[in-house]
C-alpha cells in the first residue's frame, strides 16, 4: 500500500535555514545540511528545500547546500524558489536535488513545464501553487506571495497537470504561517481536479491539521514546517499519530 | 572491484552515484562513465534510468557501441547488472510510454502504463510503498519482506515469465517492482532513495 508522506520543508537563504512567518518576518536558525539530515534520520519521507528569497538575489548559495545535502541524505530532495527556467532546474538536478518545485516561471510560461518535464521526466517537476482566497475561489500568487496572476487556482492545477507536471504544493496564503490548519476546500477541489498526487502546504500548527489534509482535503503527502522546525514535534511523533489515526505511513 | 554506473545522459543520476559512493566507501572503485571499454571491463554494471522509456532507448542508442557493449556485459560474459527504475524497464522487448519502442529484450515482457483504475488511482505512483518479496533474491539480503521502498513511476514493467519476479507492490493493481534472471537485477524502486533500507540494497548488489 502506498504511504502518505510527511515532508519537512526548510526555507532557505542565502544558504541559511529561515522560516518565514506569512512570507516575511525572518529568523536565522541554522544549517539546512545539518537540518535536512536531522530530519531525514528522523524519519521524514521526503525533504524540501524552498530558496526563498532566490527571485531576487543571487542563488548560487542553494547549489552548494543541495550538493552537500544529496551527499548526506538518502531520501528525496525537492527544491524550489528562484526557479526561471530550463537550465535552473538542470543546475539543481546536477547538483542532487531529485524534484525541482516551479512557481512563478510556471505561471508566466507554461512551456517551461512542457519542456521540463519532457527533457526530465514528469517525476521530477513538482508545481508549487500558492494560493489565496478570492470570493468563492482562489487566485494563483507568484513572486513568493507578492504578486496576484488572476489565474484560477482550480483551473491552473489542471493545466499544470495537461502541461507534464508530476506533483502540485499547494500552499494556501491565507493559512501560511497562522497554524490553524491547512486550507481543506482548496485542496479537496484541488485534488478532485487532478490525478496527479497533491502536497498540501501552509498553516499546520498541530497533528490534528495533517491527518485533515489527507482525510479531507485528500492529500498524498502533507509538507510541515514550523512545527518540525520549533521542535514542536518531531517527524516520527507526526508519524506515529498518524497511524494512531488510521493513516498508512511508513514508520 | 569495478563498479560502473552508465552515464548515458539520461535523467539525473547524482543520487545513484551519492548512494552508491556512500556504501562503497574506499572499497570499491566507482566509475561512471559512458566508455564502453571501461564499461567493458567492470565486474558490475549499474544501468540508471529517468524520463521515459523512449527517451532513455534514444539515449543509449546514442552512444555508439553501448547497447552492443552492454548486451556482451550480459548476456555472454553473465556479469551482475542492476538496472533501476526505467533502467529496469529496459529489459523488455517493448515498451508503450509515448510510441512503441523495442527493448533492450533481456527480459521478456512489456511495459505498459499502470491501470489508475479511471483515475481512481493517481500517476504518477510517487511515494513509499511496502514492497512484498516473493522471492529469495540476493539483493534482498537481510532486508524484511514489507520493508518501504520509494517509488515515482507510472508505467510498469509486466514480464511474461513471472518466475523473474522478486518482489511486487500493490497499488491499483499488483505491480513488480523488483525482478531476477541469473545475473540480471532491476529495481522499479530507487534503493538510492529508499533510506537505509534502499543502502542496505545498493549494498548487497555491490557484495554480490
Amino acid at each position: 500500500m502506498l504511504k502518505n508522506r510527511i515532508i519537512p520543508c526548510l526555507d532557505v537563504k542565502n544558504g541559511r535555514v529561515v522560516k518565514g512567518i506569512n512570507f516575511v518576518d525572518l529568523q536565522d536558525a541554522g544549517d539546512p545540511v545539518e537540518q535536512a539530515k536531522i530530519y531525514s534520520d528522523g524519519g521524514a519521507d521526503e525533504i524540501c528545500f524552498l530558496d526563498i528569497t532566490a527571485s531576487n538575489e543571487n542563488r548560487d548559495t542553494i547549489y552548494e547546500v543541495v550538493k552537500e545535502t544529496s551527499k548526506k541524505c538518502f531520501v528525496p530532495l525537492t527544491v524550489g524558489g528562484g526557479v526561471r527556467n530550463v537550465e535552473d532546474i538542470n543546475k539543481l538536478l546536477n547538483c542532487g536535488a531529485d524534484k525541482v518545485s516551479i512557481n512563478t516561471a510556471a505561471v508566466q510560461d507554461a512551456n517551461v513545464v512542457v519542456e521540463s518535464s519532457k527533457k526530465f521526466g514528469s517525476q521530477c517537476i513538482v508545481i508549487a501553487i500558492d494560493a489565496k482566497k478570492n470570493g468563492d475561489k482562489w487566485d494563483v500568487y507568484t513572486h513568493g506571495g507578492r504578486n496576484n496572476s488572476g489565474l484560477d487556482a482550480l483551473e491552473f492545477a489542471k493545466k499544470m497537470e495537461d502541461s507534464g507536471a508530476g506533483e502540485l504544493l499547494v500552499t494556501s496564503m491565507d493559512r501560511d504561517g497562522t497554524q490553524i490548519g491547512y486550507d481543506i476546500n482548496l485542496m479537496k477541489k484541488i485534488s478532485k481536479k487532478v490525478n496527479i498526487p497533491l502536497i498540501a502546504s501552509g498553516g499546520v500548527g498541530n497533528l490534528d491539521h495533517m491527518v485533515e489534509g489527507i482525510r479531507e482535503g485528500n492529500a498524498n503527502a502533507v509538507l510541515a514546517a514550523s512545527i518540525f522546525h520549533y521542535g514542536t514535534h518531531s517527524v516520527i511523533e507526526a508519524k506515529e499519530y498518524l497511524n494512531s489515526k488510521g493513516i498508512p505511513v511508513r514508520i | 572491484m569495478k563498479l560502473s554506473i552508465v552515464d548515458y545522459k539520461s535523467g539525473n543520476i547524482s543520487s545513484v552515484i551519492n548512494s552508491f559512493k556512500e556504501v562503497a566507501k574506499d572499497k570499491v572503485n566507482i566509475e561512471v562513465t559512458s566508455d564502453i571499454k571501461k564499461i567493458g571491463s567492470s565486474d558490475k554494471v549499474v544501468l540508471p534510468g529517468q524520463g521515459s522509456f523512449k527517451s532513455c532507448i534514444e539515449a543509449l542508442n546514442n552512444i555508439t557501441g553501448l547497447v552492443d557493449e552492454l548486451n556482451e556485459f550480459v548476456i555472454n560474459k553473465k556479469k551482475p547488472l542492476l538496472g533501476i527504475c526505467v533502467g529496469l524497464q529496459m529489459f523488455a522487448d517493448v515498451g508503450y510510454e509515448e510510441t512503441e519502442t523495442k527493448g533492450l529484450g533481456w527480459i521478456s515482457g512489456k511495459v505498459s502504463k499502470i491501470d489508475n483504475q479511471n483515475g481512481k488511482y493517481k500517476l504518477p505512483h510517487i511515494g513509499w510503498n511496502e514492497i512484498n518479496i516473493v522471492k529469495d533474491s540476493k539483493i534482498f539480503k537481510s532486508i524484511e519482506n514489507n520493508s518501504h521502498m520509494y517509488f515515482v513511476h507510472s508505467y510498469e514493467f509486466i514480464p511474461s515469465d513471472n518466475k523473474v519476479i522478486s518482489a511486487t507492490i500493490d497499488y491499483s493493481t499488483k505491480i513488480v517492482c523488483s525482478v531476477e534472471k541469473e545475473n540480471i537485477f532491476g529495481t522499479q524502486f530507487h534503493p538510492e532513495k529508499s533510506d537505509k533500507t534502499g543502502l542496505k540494497l545498493v549494498n548487497n548488489f555491490i557484495n554480490l
